[in-house]
């Protein structure tokens, strides 16, 4: 069995699963952001239930909606907070946490091999963990609140064999855009990709939480990286009693396996509106910007805001362009706050925001109409970030510190001696 | 299940950002939230859309976000039914979770026109566009899909199975 299939035998109690097969699994963490939590919450009346299977095991973040705009939402989110405090249920205050995507990981609340589902597409960040991670709507959220249980099929597997050696300003973003440029935005639909390979394996943690965030983007149920002496390294204070990772078998079955190189690659620009609209640094031709976002869920790790800072440091941001930077906890807010890069970031004439996924989302540094956007984040939809008639553009740190210096798309080597 | 309705007619990886644009997210209320159906990419349907109406759409019909507003609010506008080549994985639990009904027939979603008249036998499985003069056949759901979708959604089906294991009471 490859390691999905381990995952899910092992949580139904099997010793054998085939692709195709639809299980009952027990999950090891339900999470919820607020908007679904809200709708969730409402599903327990109909299901006639007032409780949640285990209150260790169930989470809420208020990232989308928090901190409140207006006393509409103020409401909901009062609510949801009296819910959760009913329910015996961790809800992470703002100030308290941060992005799920990343506050999850730096709690240790989850270990290889074991089951994530949460209310957000995103939730197979956590596959970089070795986890088995995957987002559902608010009904399936709140029933595996009561139950414990979901239901999947089990998928057909990919797997992503990535040779070679990345050349410098060259990171996870970059392979994972071109992975998503090469397979399409359904290349892996319904399917489980594995990441593997010596490149995937030289990746920091930080790097294969980037990767594994965006495998959502081709369409995938989940994204793993086998667990290694890294993410041991990474969960050893976090998590009580010896971590055990599950190996898929030498002679695992594939759907499909393809092998990249990525000796040569470039940093990538994904082009609007989709996330496969990859490009290479080099072949980006004029493209005027007028905002840059770095950070958030997908490229807000500690290495991701030292390589912007190490970019801005001493220089000015364009005149013309305005610059977020949006620290996913407040663990790395702190961080960095510590190792001098918000003053940097500050000083080059950028803002620094809370957690939140509202800069992602639009509702906080709304494009206008006609407005281009390089960002960090996962996704470049038609009016992801505002007005239908914006543009973003999907890269990593580099690039997108590097542009914000240069008013245009541009690759760092070309604002670094 | 009959449902009649005029086609809407969408293409490819149609994603939940245009079916319901991620900055009115912080709008409270599902009805707020249903003016802005389908408004990233057809501003006009929600003026256009009537009770029994059909979506028809190419490929990875509903790809992005998890927000499972997005089948609430297409539900809401009182779309009867969903007819892609085929839906993103989310959106597919989604609209089955909360009783939408939705069909995976290429086929159909390729020759469909917007405002073509629709005549959709769900339970059978078959697509009818009278405008065109064409039968179509859609695929067939796995037992337990069918199951949850015959149940009204996930909840009452999980309800009734809470009830057999004596974990709720039945009244």
């Amino acid at each position: 069995m490859n390691l999905t299939e381990k995952i899910l035998s092992v949580h139904c109690g099997r010793t054998n699963v085939t692709p195709g097969e639809i299980l009952t699994v027990r999950v090891d963490l339900v999470y919820s952001m607020d908007p679904a939590a809200l709708l969730a919450f409402r599903d327990f009346k109909k299901l006639g239930v007032a409780s949640v299977f285990d209150p260790g095991k169930v989470i809420v973040f208020p990232q989308v909606l928090g901190p409140a705009k207006g006393v509409l939402l103020a409401g909901g989110l009062k609510s949801l907070r009296e819910t959760c405090r009913n329910l015996g249920v961790a809800y992470v205050e703002e100030g308290r946490g941060g992005l799920a995507e990343q506050v999850i990981p730096e709690m240790g609340l989850i270990g290889p091999g074991d089951i994530v589902i949460g209310a957000d597409s995103h939730t197979c960040t956590f596959g970089a963990l070795g986890a088995f991670a995957t987002g559902m709507g608010s009904t399936d959220i709140a029933v595996a609140m009561v139950t414990g249980e979901t239901w999947l099929k089990v998928p057909e597997s990919m797997k992503l064999v990535y040779h070679g050696r990345l050349r410098p300003w060259v990171g996870a973003k970059d392979m994972i855009l071109y992975t998503i440029g090469d397979i399409g935005v359904e290349g892996a639909n319904y399917k489980a990709i594995e990441f593997s390979g010596e490149a995937a394996r030289a990746l920091s943690m930080d790097g294969r939480f980037t990767m594994a965030n965006m495998a959502m983007e081709a369409g995938a149920k989940t994204g793993l990286f086998e667990a290694d002496e890294k993410t041991i390294a990474f969960l050893k204070d976090k998590r009580p009693g010896p971590i055990q990772p599950l190996r898929a078998d030498p002679d695992a079955a594939y759907e499909t396996v393809i092998e990249y190189d990525v000796s040569n690659l470039e940093p990538q620009v994904a082009f609007p509106s989709l996330p496969s609209n990859a490009k290479p640094i080099s072949q980006a031709g004029q493209v005027e910007i007028d905002m840059v976002k770095i950070g958030m869920c997908t490229n807000g790790n500690i290495s991701d805001l030292r390589l912007a800072a190490r970019i801005l440091e001493g220089k000015k941001i364009h005149p013309r362009v305005r610059c977020m930077v949006v620290p996913p906890s407040q663990t790395i807010y702190l961080q960095a706050l510590r190792e001098g890069l918000l003053e940097i970031f500050v000083r080059a004439g950028a803002t620094v925001e809370s957690p939140s996924c509202a800069p992602c989302l639009g509702t906080l540094g709304t494009l206008a109409e006609g407005e281009r956007c390089v960002s960090t984040s996962n996704r470049n939809f038609v009016g992801r970030q505002g007005h239908a008639r914006s543009e973003i553009y999907l890269a990593g740190p580099a690039v997108a510190a590097a542009s914000a210096i240069a008013g245009r798309l541009i690759g760092p080597e070309e604002v670094m001696p | 299940m009959i449902l009649k309705g005029k086609a809407h007619k969408y293409g490819d990886n149609v994603d939940t950002d245009v079916i319901l644009p991620a900055q009115h997210m912080d709008e409270p209320g599902l009805d707020g939230l249903t003016k802005y159906c389908m408004s990233g990419i057809d501003p006009d349907f929600i003026q256009r859309v009537k009770p029994g109406d059909v979506i028809v759409a190419q490929k990875n019909f509903g790809c992005g976000s998890s927000r499972e507003q997005a089948p609430l609010v297409i539900k809401r506008c009182g779309v009867s039914l969903i007819v892609a080549a085929s839906f993103a994985r989310i959106f597919f639990r989604n609209a089955i979770n909360i009783g939408l009904p939705i069909l995976e027939c290429p086929e159909a979603a390729d020759e469909t026109r917007m405002g073509d008249d629709l005549e959709i036998d769900f339970n059978a499985g078959s697509i009818v566009n009278h405008t065109r003069g064409k039968t179509y056949r859609a695929k067939s759901f796995p037992d337990f899909i069918v199951e949850i979708i015959h149940q009204g959604g996930l909840i009452p089906y999980t309800r009734k199975q809470l009830e057999a294991r004596g974990s709720v009471s039945t009244t």
